[in-house]
């Protein structure tokens, strides 16, 4: 049984990197599907939205007013900003980010294309001359790549100003001097590492999630099947990305 | 339907010691099937008799172990992707449960196919073709709705709609009244025959509705074990005392 779910396991990796050099040669193949990746694009950007930017001033709000007491301790309340808006830019909001929308655009995805594939939509783009994969899987992988930076970039700026209004809760802080100690310490080295991880994020969720729904078979419970195993091999690989990632930092003292 | 027609002598689809096999499953061995322009060939088998297998092998969306499949002499499995696809303009396939794109409305589902292969018609063209396509199934007043707001015969009109708009010479149908009640099944097969006549076109229809076989067949083809079992029109093989044939029959 071990043996079979091994095997298994490796028979899914195989099919994986043949999905990913078949999304690779695709893309840069004719014909361009330009109006669904822009639609697409709408779809993961706008509707992400809200709910990344409600957790980036959730998370820029809470790590503020649990930081003041230890920061308080050492008598350090003016370093608060700096400290904060390093970690949120360089790490929480990027990882926060990208595990929000493995939930939502992996399941999305994976369970979309899950159903075009067991009510045969995809087998009926295929008959009318279309290519599926280019319309369908290259779309959606390159409407995530775009979209993740995008979504990290104004939930930093979301999480900053959360930020802002939890150090105002215990202190006056104007916001000059707030973005004046922060960009004391924040610089773009701090940004591009985390846009360069994001570009990887959207990258794995949407191939992922690309992968789980056009394989899709056995149904309405394959499609839920699907759905769920996108957004769980999709979280994995979130945190697989940014344990590389640091290494890779480390390595070239970025950090 | 009637069956004094007269066919040209070149067959449109030719398909010669067809196999296909799942694991051990030998669905299809050594299965032939030819197709003349304008004819409407039924193929009848049992629930799992591969006959849309049969079918999905003609339109390349399955590749047989096997055997030869030529449409308009030319050899399915061994064509190019860009081959098959100008392949698939001549033949119109009509799904089991449709298969219309739940995303778009009944306009989008129907200019899917054309923004793909004649992407240099106008807006206003385009725009009369689908109105066309919908007019040939009593649908035009749709055009702006989603397939999740039709009722089932109405899908199945706009999925032939989808089928008709590239103006294909062969249509394959998969089991296209299952899930109809009665009257709406009549209804669509009355239309298959109308169209056909209307459009000039061959196909290839699968079925287990008899009603549905006995108004649109020119010519049944039983498929048993794989094998083409018996063919014949319906009143032939209404009449055999075969055992096999009349359980279908009775």
């Amino acid at each position: 049984m071990k043996s079979e779910a091994f095997k298994n396991l490796l028979l899914e990796t195989g099919d994986l990197y043949y999905f990913v050099i078949r999304f690779f040669k695709e893309c840069f193949r004719p014909r361009y599907e330009f109006a669904e990746l822009l639609r697409q694009c709408y779809l993961i950007g706008n509707k992400t939205l809200p709910l990344v930017g409600l957790t980036g001033f959730i998370m820029g709000l809470v790590i503020t007013i649990q930081s003041h007491p230890s920061m308080e301790a050492f008598g350090a309340q003016s370093w608060l900003p700096s400290v904060v808006s390093v970690s949120l830019v360089r790490e929480i909001v990027p990882v926060i980010t990208a595990l929000i929308c493995a939930g939502k655009i992996g399941s999305s995805i994976g369970a979309e294309l899950g159903s075009m594939a067991v009510t045969e939509q995809i087998d009926a783009m295929e008959v009318s001359g279309t290519n599926p994969f280019k319309y369908l899987v290259v779309t959606r992988v390159f409407a995530a790549v775009l979209m993740l930076p995008l979504l990290i970039v104004l939930s930093d700026t979301i999480a900053l100003y959360g930020s802002f209004l939890g150090i105002n809760m215990k202190q006056v802080v104007s916001f000059h001097l707030f973005t004046n100690q922060i960009f004391l310490k924040l610089s773009f080295g701090d940004l591009l590492p985390s846009l360069i991880k994001a570009l990887f994020f959207g990258f794995a969720i949407g191939i992922i999630g690309c992968f789980k729904g056009f394989y899709t078979r056995n149904g309405t419970q394959g499609v839920g099947r699907a759905a769920n195993s996108a957004v769980v091999l999709s979280t994995f690989a979130v945190f697989i990305i940014d344990l590389v990632a640091a290494q890779i930092a480390d390595i070239f003292h970025i950090i | 339907m009637s069956d004094s027609i007269t066919y040209s002598k070149d067959p449109v689809i030719s398909i010669s010691n067809l196999k296909k096999s799942f694991g051990n499953n030998h669905v299809l061995n050594d299965f032939n099937l030819k197709l003349q322009q304008g004819e409407n060939v039924v193929v009848l088998g049992k629930s799992g008799s591969g006959k849309s297998v049969l079918i999905k092998c003609i339109i390349g969306l399955l590749k047989p172990d096997s055997g030869s499949i030529s449409v308009y002499g030319e050899e399915v499995p061994e064509l190019s992707q860009e081959a098959l696809d100008l392949m698939r303009v001549k033949v119109g396939f009509l799904f089991q449960g449709n298969a219309l794109y739940d995303s778009m409305s009944v306009r989008e589902n129907l200019e899917f196919p054309l923004r793909r292969h004649w992407n240099k018609q106008s807006k206003q063209t385009l725009n009369e073709l689908v109105m066309e396509a919908l007019e040939h199934v009593g649908l035009p007043h749709t055009v702006d709705m989603k397939p999740g707001e039709l009722s089932g015969g109405m899908r199945k009109r706009i999925a032939l709609a989808r089928t008709l708009i590239l103006k294909p010479s062969i249509i394959l149908y998969d089991e296209p009244t299952t899930g109809l009640d009665p009257i709406t099944a009549k209804e669509i097969s009355n239309l298959l025959v109308q169209l056909q006549k209307e459009f000039n076109t061959s196909s290839i229809l699968i079925s287990h509705d008899m009603n549905c076989v006995k108004i649109t067949a020119n010519r049944i083809v039983l498929l048993i074990d794989g094998k083409c079992y018996a063919e014949g029109t319906y009143e032939e093989l209404k009449k055999s005392n075969d055992i096999y044939i009349k359980q279908f029959f009775d």
